[in-house]
């Protein structure tokens, strides 16, 4: 894949003065949210619908014998019972959608919203009951019996891969999904590492993660029998990607589906997809001409909902007598779970170009098996390949620095790629934006007081303190802003990356921006506010900003992958643009002077070297409302549409420091300190750029340190509610220290590049580096995530020769 | 999620309480702060036919001095233990233990009587309560009885309470002697995976979460009468135990942290 850079070189001067961008300003949508007028799916009052409830599989693998129905008919206010052979009629047999198939012979078993004849994971819809309250529906569920025959299952990923390993798809013969790999040059790899002086080979391991969003998942169905149309409300990132995938699994004309996303309570990546759920309310609301609602409950979607991660990670790297890296090699299992979800199995390759992270290395192969698992699929979860990869890299430098005996910050300074690089072409085929590394860990060093924490920890080994002191790197580059729609293309995804905006302005100068991405937390009115507001000389708080309804916004690729403003944004700055060379030309007209001699300053056009000779945008706005007095050939209102498809990706970077007190004695970690350095390009509002930080730091240091959705050896899920999953709270948050440093990306007008997942991506390398850092002298070189006390303690037991057993 | 159907009867005494239970039989519960029942009923892990609610009755939320001991009203909020001053007083391993339970949105529901009622061998009052040697009084239809905290806990989430009888009153001794509780888990929010409330400079030490009941660890508390040294003592105090094995620690993860942590406790109470 290459990916082209067409840099529009440097970001041109604002034509008016800037005086929002880089401002900390409160977010406007937090008054709604925090006095709770924000409207969920929940809150939505439907008279007269009928509730779902789904029934789900006990059962990681079984054969369906029966499914007996009547002691939940008798239950008052089940109005219906139906098994998944009942159902298959409304969606003739069509699956769920994949829509990256990543090879050309990728197994993609068809996925029904639910199962006929055999569940595959537990959690797997085998029937569902309709009523007419949330209450009965859920007695209904609990009350429709099912005969099962459990059959072998697939539990463990690497197990799983194995040749004797019971098939998830028995037709297919195996569990493999695919393998997809990237090697440039084959020989020169292995060329590199038979000289190596260093060759670094580690295993790690990627538990899978519940992506627990503070709103679980709700869908509302609502159909208008007179006219065939039908309006899905549904808790998720991507109503437009959501719109034409129902409109084609069920057959409806796309003109008669409209999506709604309302408010929308957090996805991290598990909202992108196309649910079951979605579905069946779609055509039971179709089938029944009343709207079919359902709410998922916290454990219905620890099993039901996408997990994240899941990856056994071998990586390799074969280094010089310095310390310098020349090749490295990953090979990756990846776990699919039971069926391919909509990007399922892409997650990884989002990875794929990065496991050589931010070094300037020279040679690259990277292999990717997807494997099927009798387990809830996984898909999209914040960072998305990405954090996989960096984990991987950021241990394994970590591994060379104590193998050539450098710190981990100089066997990082060593192998960054300079600041004088760029754009740079990366071995694995990308195009590198813009950075400078060196500084970003200059700066971050400084920020975590190095000197003093590496002191406070050779005195606490010198006095053999139960409480040892870590300090843990990670450095990361992440590719960002997707997608070039043309690299989607080579790599088989169905869709592409581009994002649309409209700008409006109202008859009083008011402005209406229409966006494409679709916010659930991030603060896109008031970025978008802001971005607008600086162009036209207006204040933020007179441009609204409208979204996440398909009816309001047609066009829209929706939000992910930290994509919404280096590409939605850019749209916006785009439209925005638009709108000015018309209100200029209309300015022109009747200040009577050619569109070139004028400049837009404060609000205002006016005559270059004659300010008293001006117009203001007001009468602009309403001049092009009333077409009284247009130029010939000018159409009447303000208003632009603009569709952005980047030329690249953008590569946010960044270098984070944590430091971890360990109690040794009872394997207890706690983040003492946390510094951060992180480029994202130039940012439109500070405040959100550092909200987004602490979230995905928090995130990330929660794979470390909590989270792990744990199976049992017959695949149920033993952290199916948050007394067992532990998502980290506010008083588990380290003290943040945030610094940044900017390189505008050259690939946007604005310079911005994207801060969306970067926490997350840079945090959990970081922890466990601190954690194996503390513990080294002991002899501990890993620890398995998430480190929990125990795991810490086992580790530390077993260095010492003593296996933890008493 | 959602809880199976069920009554609801508002008691407006205890009397009244404990006759809604008899009449309800075994299927009748009381709901006291709700935040141990509640969760269990949407799990559908509890599945009452009648909830009896208790939670009205302030005339049963108190903590006063009575002849050298302290007595508090079953219906008592943790945070009301946290924040008293008569414990503050004469009894400042009670009100710590209580600052220690859940966050504060816990603590402002849950109560004294329906923790210990509730007998979960993971939380943490009924150790402090069984470390301080208190005693409880339950009010039946046959009137009222005392029954000593260690006859109390019979089982997991099992106690000495018949199905109608109410909880109404704890006592404990006043005890300002050297005094600790260690918690240790993971988030803030959480259960103990292992806890030990120290009273009294050491004659009375309970462990939380290391057997199907709040434990009196004998084998520490009869060390230290001997003599022997808070490290001594701390090593025997997983003694004969065979705590669970969850997620978070297996049987000798468990019987390690109950070593490193009573002797922690021990040292913070002031024992040498
Ligand atoms: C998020 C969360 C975190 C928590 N963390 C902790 C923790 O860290 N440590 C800890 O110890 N606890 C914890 N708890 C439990 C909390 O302390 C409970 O409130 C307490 O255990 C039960 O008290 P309650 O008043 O809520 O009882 P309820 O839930 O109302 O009742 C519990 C049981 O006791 C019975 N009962 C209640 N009152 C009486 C009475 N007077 N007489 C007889 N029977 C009665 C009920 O019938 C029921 O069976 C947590 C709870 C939550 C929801």
């Amino acid at each position: 894949m290459t990916a082209t850079a067409t840099a529009e070189a440097e970001a041109p001067a604002p034509t008016a003065k800037a005086t929002h961008f880089g401002s900390r300003r409160l977010r406007r949508e937090d008054p709604a949210l925090l006095t709770g007028e924000a409207r969920f799916v929940d809150d939505l009052h439907l008279p007269g619908a009928l509730w779902l409830g789904v029934v789900r599989s006990t059962e990681a693998h079984a054969v369906i014998h029966g499914i007996d129905t009547d002691a939940a008919l008798r239950i008052e206010g089940v109005t219906e019972v139906l098994t998944g052979a009942d159902l298959a009629p409304l969606w003739g047999g069509a699956a769920l959608p994949c829509a990256w198939p990543v090879t050309d012979d990728m197994h993609n078993p068809p996925h029904l919203p639910v199962a006929v004849g055999e569940a595959k994971y537990a959690g797997d819809a085998v029937a569902v009951v309709l009523a007419t309250s949330r209450y009965a529906a859920a007695d209904g569920a609990a009350a429709v019996a099912v005969d099962y025959e459990p059959k072998p299952a697939a539990i463990d990923l690497a197990s799983a891969a194995e040749p004797d390993s019971p098939l998830v798809h028995e037709s297919l013969g195996t569990n493999a999904s695919y393998t997809w790999e990237l090697t440039p040059d084959p020989d020169a790899v292995e060329k590199a590492f038979a000289e190596a002086e260093h060759v670094i080979e580690e295993r790690f391991i990627q538990q899978r993660l519940i992506p627990a969003a503070m709103e679980p998942r709700g869908v509302a169905a609502v159909p208008s029998p007179a006219g065939g149309e039908l309006t899905l409300y549904s808790a998720t990132q991507i109503p437009h990607i959501l719109k034409v995938m129902t409109a084609v699994t069920l057959g409806i004309g796309e003109n008669k589906l409209r999506v709604v996303a309302p408010a929308v309570g957090g996805g991290f990546g598990s909202k992108l997809n196309v649910y079951a759920e979605e579905i069946i309310c779609s055509a039971l609301a179709l089938r029944k001409g009343v709207p079919v609602r359902w709410t998922e409950s916290r454990s219905e979607a620890a099993l039901a909902t996408i997990q994240g991660r899941g990856q056994v990670q071998d990586i390799a790297l074969a280094a010089d007598a310095d310390g310098r890296v020349k090749a490295v090699k990953a090979r990756l299992l990846a776990d699919m779970g039971a069926y391919l979800q909509l990007v399922t199995p892409g997650i990884p390759l989002l990875g794929a170009f990065l496991y050589h992270g931010c070094y300037d290395i020279g040679h690259y192969s990277f292999v990717c098996t997807g494997v099927f698992t009798n387990k809830t699929p996984t898909d999209a979860y914040r960072g998305a390949g990405r954090p996989e990869a960096t984990y991987a890299i950021e241990r394994a430098m970590d591994s060379l620095a104590a193998a050539t005996g450098l710190t981990p910050e100089e066997v990082r300074a060593r192998n960054f790629i300079s600041a004088d690089a760029f754009p740079y072409t990366s071995c694995a085929g990308l195009i590198f934006d813009s950075g400078d590394y060196h500084a970003v860990l200059d700066r971050a060093m400084a920020l975590a007081d190095l000197d003093a924490r590496r002191a406070d920890q050779a005195r606490r080994r010198a006095e053999q303190n139960p409480r040892q002191l870590g300090i843990g790197f990670s450095s990361y580059v992440e590719m960002c802003g997707l997608a070039p729609s043309r690299v989607l293309a080579s790599l088989n995804y169905g869709a592409g990356g581009w994002e649309a905006a409209t700008v409006r302005v109202l008859p009083t100068a008011k402005v209406q921006v229409v966006t494409g991405a679709t916010p659930h937390g991030q603060g896109h009115e008031t970025a978008w506010s802001m971005i607008v507001a600086d162009r036209l000389g207006i204040d933020p708080d007179d441009v609204e900003v409208l979204h996440s309804d398909t009816a309001v916004s047609p066009t829209g690729m929706d939000t992910y992958g930290s994509r919404s403003l280096a590409v939605g944004g850019t749209a916006i700055y785009m439209a925005t643009e638009r709108v000015l060379d018309k209100a200029r030309v209309i300015a022109a007209h009747r200040l009577e002077a050619s569109p070139e001699d004028l400049e837009y300053v404060d609000g205002s056009f006016r005559v270059r070297g004659t300010p008293a000779s001006s117009v203001a945008f007001g009468e602009i706005a309403f001049a092009a409302f009333t077409a009284h007095d247009l130029p010939d050939g000018v159409e009447p209102n303000l208003e632009a549409h603009a569709t952005y498809d980047p030329p690249n990706f953008t590569f946010p970077n960044g270098t984070h420091v944590a430091t971890v007190e360990v109690d040794t004695e009872t394997g207890a970690v706690e983040v003492v300190d946390y510094a951060a350095v992180d480029d994202c390009g130039r940012q439109v509002n500070p405040l959100i750029v550092e909200g987004q930080i602490h979230g995905g730091i928090l995130q990330g240091a929660a794979q470390a340190l909590y989270e792990d959705a744990v199976y049992t050896d017959d695949g149920q899920l033993a952290t199916a509610s948050l007394v067992d999953y532990l998502v980290p709270s506010a008083a588990e948050a380290p003290r943040y220290r945030l610094d940044s440093h900017v390189s505008p990306s050259p690939t946007n007008p604005m310079g911005v590049k994207g801060i969306g997942e970067a926490g997350t991506i840079a945090a959990t390398p970081a922890v466990i580096n601190a954690i194996v850092d503390a513990l080294r002298p002991l002899g501990v070189t890993d620890v398995e995530m998430p480190a929990s006390p125990q795991t810490v303690w086992r580790a530390i037991e077993t260095a010492r020769g003593r296996g933890g057993a008493s | 999620m959602i809880p199976a159907a069920f009554d609801y009867e508002v008691a407006d005494s205890a009397a009244h309480a404990v006759e809604l239970l008899s009449r309800g039989g075994d299927e009748a519960k009381l709901l006291a702060g709700g935040h141990s029942l509640i969760p269990m009923m949407r799990y559908r892990l509890a599945t009452p036919s009648v909830l009896v609610d208790v939670g009205r009755l302030d005339d049963l939320r108190y903590i006063e001095r009575r002849n050298g001991a302290v007595a508090v009203g079953a219906l008592t909020r943790h945070s009301e233990l946290e924040h008293s001053g008569v414990l503050a007083e004469h009894c400042p391993l009670l009100a710590a233990v209580a600052a220690e339970v859940g966050d504060p949105a816990v603590r402002h529901r849950g109560t004294l009587g329906g923790t210990l009622a509730h007998a979960d061998p993971a939380s943490d009052l009924p150790a402090a309560v069984l470390a301080l040697g208190g005693t409880l009084v339950a009010r039946g239809p046959g009137g009222d009885r005392e029954i000593a905290a260690a006859d109390f806990f019979t089982g997991w989430f099992e106690s000495a309470l018949a199905p109608d009888e109410m909880l109404v009153e704890v006592r404990v001794p006043a005890s300002t002697g050297g005094w600790n509780y260690q918690k240790f888990n993971r988030r803030a929010q959480d259960w103990a995976i292992v806890g030990v409330a120290v009273a009294d400079g050491g004659s009375g030490v309970a462990l939380v979460n290391m057997g199907s009941t709040p434990i009196r660890a004998a084998a520490v508390e009869q060390a230290l009468a001997d003599g022997a040294t808070a490290a001594d003592a701390a090593a025997l105090a997983a003694e004969g135990l065979d705590p669970p094995a969850d997620l978070n620690a297996d049987a000798d993860f468990r019987r390690h942290l109950a070593r490193v942590l009573t002797r922690r406790a021990l040292t913070a109470a002031g024992v040498p």
